[in-house]
């Protein structure tokens, strides 16, 4: 029953499975997702904001659900299904919430926006109501000191609205 | 293509997690570096025990003043604002602030460094720091130097004794605002990698040149010795326009292992180290005629710096030539605390300025029974009150009308406490914004290349400002080509030189000088005998010249236009309020901005950033303030869920009118910046529409249910 | 972040065994704790993931009990219909707290064991009882604007941060654990202990012990019940005070009353005083006052906090009349 049990100067095995890909690797239980993703496997656009929690910046999708890499362990996420933000483009086809990101300008310093459009990709499958204080509410897990909230929430209402 | 709204060029980049930020660059051999700060505000470090971090599985180094090399000067050799600032690079056993840096350790991973950095042991000999401005507040000093080497310290015109006198209505109050910390959403970051006696610093930054020059100097070496590379920065608002403390670290650390190392603070140790917006404490006199005449306007100002540099919050310059007072006098003070040392915050000097001065204009307005704008339009000024010289333009009696149009503030029944949704009372507010329109010499670069396209290159910097995308249509609209066939490079101390991006100034400094290097392409790419326009010519030259590229260079700097105009950008910002009388909860539902700001070169991104600059204002009505504690000056709410910025569920609807203007005089592109005007007014105007809705005048930021709950109703 | 081993466990008994380890800690969701391991303030010698371990269902026992699981992830929980319906106050507790992502990831049980958002128990180079214990209270006359006026001592004066507890308060619910001694049921007004002389023992949990689930009591009039949060932001932020409030009224005469108070508390905070003035009488804007200032009666404010007595008076008056307002 016991899978692993390792001490500080072993290593874990662990397998992430980041965008269809096996990756596997032998970590220090101490590296979360997030240093995983961005320091062993060169998967920089997932970003580090506060690496506690407090902002978003490093949403990825696990299971098919958005949560905070910083506050994962990457030898917790074994095994499980991982999408960053490099998994969301079929190829030079952007997915629709990247593109509608561009055309409403919902960036500016681009840092947060990985996050954004992570939390907002998965929103679309989660109960958040229809109107703009909705999906304010629904995104404010991501904090972006740009300010690009209006444009970030007229991206995600194209995008559910069907105008893309 | 000048003036059209087209999308960000660095939009895919960004949206598909490629742009690389300075922490993201792939080095070998890199290892991790881990500043250890002070746990104490002031004294002597009396024994540091490193055994146990230097024992720590994996790691490499830990650098302590006891073994840290000795920088020329006690490494102040390149002190020189803005860039070079007063730094704490292990030279001395001094501690001059609570979360200074100690030491840097510096491991094979981040997770062994991180954990080694806790194992130090520091004993102190403390002693009584001074930490809390208020109580400080009469150790204030007048500041006689320049301001930045720029701005008087002090201003007079006429007689302000005489001015109060005068009048028949007199506001005299005192406004506070706190320490605010920047917070970009990208933390500060440094990869340093040595080879042999180069130096490349992959660092975030808003000012590769500065850096590259203070770092040389700082560490004793040749200009030519550094690189400095900044691709895209996540977010600065004034806090990476400085070489901060842990940049030289970074190069020292990696020179002592003899590795690539890599620097990223911590969110809590943004909270100091790298600067932030100083506390003001402005008391203001202002006074009028009953019809409304300013007959005086007195503003005095204390802001705090540290003990070891002297940095001004510079809040008096817009009370200088806002109005037509015909008696106006300013004062700067300084206080210095063991506190981090202060730099620009958006729209620095500006943003809390106008909070004292509009909000006493608005307190006057009231007393006096006239309608705030009406009140700002008897005293408008028609030429720079404070010089006499003729404006270069000004648009600001528009921005009013059309600000007030637009956000209806003619439904507004001017008694507090008059106009309620429901259970809310709600507030309407405005102020008035402006930020000086500013300009440094800067140089471009643009060639064409084999295949027909164009690269321009400036060392100017990309923080969320879309500078990629302004320079590629200005080289694009100088080179009557498609965007498409030019390419902008920027962000690397081996491309032409370029000022700070700060200030409002990238645009009017960089796009004359991109605009030039473009002019001069274009004409010898017709000297060659093609045409621009036409790519088969252009491919033709570069293959008749045996693939030798054609290139030309050009440098733009300001001229005499600043001894003969007084050059601002304006605008009017309104904002409607919803209170909650019972629970004190307050809510900015609505925002308009009007502005006029010279030329617009891309709608697109100039809107965002004006929305962006209004929800920085909001940030600091409601939320910012960076607690320190009273007895040791520790940083207390040093992270982003005890220190306050808006998330996106406090954001209502912000309506930005960019009004047209043309002025022929700021620069040759006629553009003023926008980076920092839509901060400036914001406080204020939440303010004034604060006391509107809710009848509770708050005079210190940020505005919090605490204040509100003391007057609201049960 | 100190050094520590990494177990999973897929069963409750191998989470027991591995947790028998000195200094062991059980990682659910990580929210609270990889957050204060990486601020030293969790030093675990072992980290025993029990993420794999079946405990993530909501059901309904045949007396009408809901049981939520351990694990059940706190979005999934207020998202339940058998929450959502029949506890509304629990619902909007967790739907008011936290971030989307973070409610993804926070477990029913770590929401029960967060920590204080006190600066000084954040920062190990403050005195800190709860943290070390014996080193006095840095907050007491430090900064303490975010701090508890009820249920304080000398020795501490951290605020419970969350806003679920509120809710379960309000309904009874009972933590159900399995230890070495075997399986026990804690009455949630029992589970969460007073800071007194002892700020580091926070609830009735024995080392080791494993909570596997939590028991919602039937309590037909909560299906008209309200939680009222305050804080400083619209979102993404702690309570300054909140409320969760449910009412059984009948003839606008109040039959039941369930009262919690969150954000001012040393532990979620059960106003029974508050619940006997409300009990028998008529509903009206004026009991909820007296009832108000009952609940508030025993506060003790600090320096910086003592504008949250009248803010949490004025938030369980707003929540009661909103609660009458449903029935
Ligand atoms: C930025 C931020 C904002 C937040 N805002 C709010 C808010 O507004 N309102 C609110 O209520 N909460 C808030 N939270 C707190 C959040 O709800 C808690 O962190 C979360 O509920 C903890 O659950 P977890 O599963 O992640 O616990 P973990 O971190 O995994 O565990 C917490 C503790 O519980 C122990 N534990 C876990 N499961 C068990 C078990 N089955 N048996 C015994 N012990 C166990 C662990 O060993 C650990 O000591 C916030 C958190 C963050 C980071
Ligand atoms: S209030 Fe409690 S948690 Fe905070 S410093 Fe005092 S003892 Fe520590
Ligand atoms: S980096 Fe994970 S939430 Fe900020
Ligand atoms: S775009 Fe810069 S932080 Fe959001």
């Amino acid at each position: 029953m016991t899978h692993m049990r390792s001490t500080s100067s072993v290593l874990v095995d662990v397998e992430l499975l980041v965008n269809g890909r096996r990756l596997p690797l032998a970590l220090d239980p101490r590296v979360t997702l997030l240093d995983a993703l961005r320091e062993h496997l060169g998967l920089t656009g997932t970003k580090k904001g506060c690496d506690h929690g407090q902002c978003g910046a490093c949403t990825v999708h696990l299971d098919g659900r958005r949560i905070l890499s910083c506050l994962t362990l990457a030898a917790s996420a074994s095994g499980r299904e991982i999408t960053t933000i490099e998994g969301l483009a079929d190829g030079d086809r952007l997915h629709p919430m990247q593109q509608a990101f561009i055309d409403h300008d919902g960036f500016q310093c681009g840092y947060c926006t990985s996050g954004q459009i992570m939390s907002a990709v998965a929103l679309l499958d989660e109960p958040c109501g229809p109107g703009e204080a909705d999906v304010r509410e629904c995104m404010s897990g991501n904090i972006c000191r740009c300010g690009a909230y209006p444009g970030i929430v007229a991206a995600v209402q194209a995008v559910r609205q069907g105008r893309g | 293509m000048i003036g059209a709204a087209i999308d960000r060029l660095d939009g895919r980049q960004k949206v598909t997690g490629r742009a690389t930020y300075s922490a993201e660059w792939p080095i070998e051999r890199l290892s991790y570096g881990v500043i250890v700060q002070s746990a104490i505000a002031k004294g002597t470090i009396a024994a540091m025990d490193v055994s146990a971090a230097e024992q720590a599985p994996g790691v490499l180094a830990v650098i302590t003043a006891g073994n840290a090399p000795k920088l020329p000067q006690g490494g102040q050799a390149g002190v020189n604002p803005p860039a070079g600032r007063a730094l704490t690079l292990l030279q001395d056993t001094r501690v001059r602030y609570n979360g200074e840096p100690i030491a840097v350790v510096i491991a094979e991973s981040f997770e062994q460094a991180t954990h080694a950095a806790s194992l130090l042991r520091v004993n102190y000999h403390e002693e009584q720091p001074a930490v809390d401005i208020m109580q400080a507040l009469p150790t204030a000093e007048p500041y006689t130097k320049k301001i930045l080497g720029q701005f008087e310290p002090f201003s007079r015109r006429g007689d302000v004794d005489a001015g109060l006198r005068d009048a028949a209505v007199v506001v005299e109050a005192t406004y506070t605002t706190p320490l605010e910390t920047h917070n970009a959403m990208e933390p500060h970051s440094t990869i340093a990698v040595w080879e042999r006696d180069q130096l490349t610093l992959y660092d975030a930054t808003q000012y590769v040149y500065g850096v590259k020059r203070f770092v040389a100097k700082t560490l004793g070496l040749r200009d030519d010795q550094v690189r400095v590379v900044s691709k895209f920065t996540g977010g600065a608002f004034g806090s990476k326009g400085s070489a901060w403390s842990h940049v030289v670290l970074a190069a020292m650390a990696a020179r002592h292992v003899g590795r690539p190392v890599k620097i990223v603070l911590s969110r809590r140790q943004m909270f100091g180290p790298v600067g932030g917006r100083p506390y003001t404490v402005q008391r203001l006199r202002v006074g009028a005629r009953h019809d409304g005449t300013l007959t005086a306007i007195d503003q005095d100002v204390v802001s705090s710096t540290s003990t070891f540099e002297d940095w001004v919050e510079s809040s008096t310059l817009q009370t200088r030539m806002l109005y037509a007072a015909p008696n106006v006098a300013t004062a700067q003070r300084l206080v210095r605390l063991n506190l981090g040392t202060p730099t620009f915050n958006r729209g620095p000097g500006e943003s809390s300025g106008t909070f004292g001065l509009e909000s006493a204009i608005d307190e006057l307005a009231w007393r006096l029974g006239v309608d705030p704008i009406e009140l700002r339009l008897r005293n408008y000024a028609s030429v720079d009150p404070e010089t006499g010289l003729p404006w270069s333009s000004k648009s600001l009696r528009e921005c009013y009308e059309r600000g007030a149009e637009r956000f209806e503030w003619s439904r507004r029944t001017p008694a507090p406490r008059s106009m309620r949704d429901g259970d809310h009372l709600i507030g309407l507010g405005m102020a008035t914004a402006t930020y000086p329109a500013k300009r440094m010499p800067a140089s471009a670069a643009a060639t064409l290349t084999a295949d027909g396209a164009i690269l321009v290159e400036a060392a100017t910097h990309e923080f969320g400002t879309g500078t990629y995308t302004v320079m590629t249509q200005i080289a694009a609209d100088a080179l009557g080509v498609p965007i498409d066939r030019v390419r902008f490079e920027l962000g690397d101390s081996n491309l032409p030189d370029n000022p700070i991006s700060a200030g409002s100034m990238t645009v009017s400094s960089t796009g004359p000088a991109v605009h030039a290097a473009a002019v001069a392409l274009r004409e010898r790419i017709r000297q060659a005998g093609a045409d621009p326009s036409d790519v088969e010519s252009c491919r033709r030259i570069i293959a008749a010249a045996a693939g030798a590229p054609l290139s030309a260079t050009a440098a733009a700097a300001p001229g005499a236009e600043k001894a003969r105009y007084s050059m601002h950008a304006f605008g009017a910002v309104f904002a409607e309020v919803r209170v909650d009388p019972e629970l004190g909860e307050l809510r900015v539902a609505r925002v308009v901005g009007a502005y006029a700001a010279g030329r617009i070169l891309n709608p697109k991104t100039a809107r965002s950033q004006m929305i962006g600059g209004i929800i920085y204002g909001l940030s600091m009505a409601l939320f910012e303030h960076t607690a320190i504690d009273p007895r040791n000056g520790r940083y207390l709410n040093a992270d982003l869920s005890e220190y306050l910025v808006p998330v996106n569920a406090d954001v209502g609807d912000i309506d930005v009118l960019l009004l047209d203007e043309t002025d022929e005089h700021v620069n040759p592109l006629g553009v003023k910046g926008l980076g920092e005007i839509g901060t400036t007014g914001v406080a204020a105007a939440v303010a004034n529409a604060v006391y509107h809705a809710s009848g509770v005048r708050v005079r210190d930021l940020p505005i919090t249910i605490d204040q509100l709950l003391a007057g609201s109703d049960r | 972040m100190q050094p520590f081993a990494f177990i999973t466990v897929t069963g409750e008994q191998a989470a027991r065994q591995a947790a028998a380890y000195p200094d062991a800690r059980y990682l659910a969701g990580g929210t609270t704790l990889i957050d204060l391991m990486k601020l030293n303030v969790e030093r675990p010698s072992t980290v025993v993931d029990i993420n794999a371990v079946p405990l993530a269902a909501i059901s309904e026992l045949p007396d009408g009990t809901v049981r939520v699981g351990a694990m059940v992830r706190n979005s999934d929980m207020a998202h339940h219909p058998l929450v959502r319906d029949r506890y509304p106050l629990i619902s909007q507790a967790i739907l008011a707290g936290a971030s989307g992502q973070i409610r993804n990831m926070a477990t029913t049980a770590g929401n029960l064991l967060q920590r204080t958002r006190c600066y000084y128990f954040r920062d190990t180079t403050m005195r800190c009882n709860k943290r070390e214990p014996g080193t006095g209270c840095a907050a007491i006359d430090g900064y303490n604007r975010i701090h508890a006026v009820l249920g304080t001592s000398e020795h501490c004066i951290a605020t419970h941060p969350s806003d679920l507890c509120v809710a379960l308060a309000a309904v009874d619910a009972t933590v159900r654990v399995v230890g070495s001694k075997g399986a026990r049921a804690v009455p949630f007004g029992e589970f969460h202990v007073l800071p007194d002389e002892r700020p580091e023992r926070e609830t009735a949990l024995e080392p080791g012990e494993l909570i596997v689930a939590v028991d919602l009591p039937p309590l037909p009039f909560a299906r008209r019940s309200v939680y009222v949060k305050v804080r400083d932001r619209a979102s993404y932020a702690f309570a300054l005070a909140s409320a969760a409030v449910a009412l059984d009224l009948s003839g606008g005469v109040i039959r039941q009353a369930r009262v919690a108070l969150g954000g001012i508390a040393t532990r979620p905070w059960r106003a029974h005083e508050a619940e006997l003035l409300l009990e028998g009488r008529e509903a009206s804007v004026e009991m909820y006052r007296q009832a108000a200032d009952a609940a508030l009666a025993a506060a003790i404010p600090r320096r910086h906090n003592a504008f949250k007595i009248e803010l949490a008076r004025r938030t369980l008056v707003r929540a009661l009349s909103r609660a009458e307002a449903l029935s």
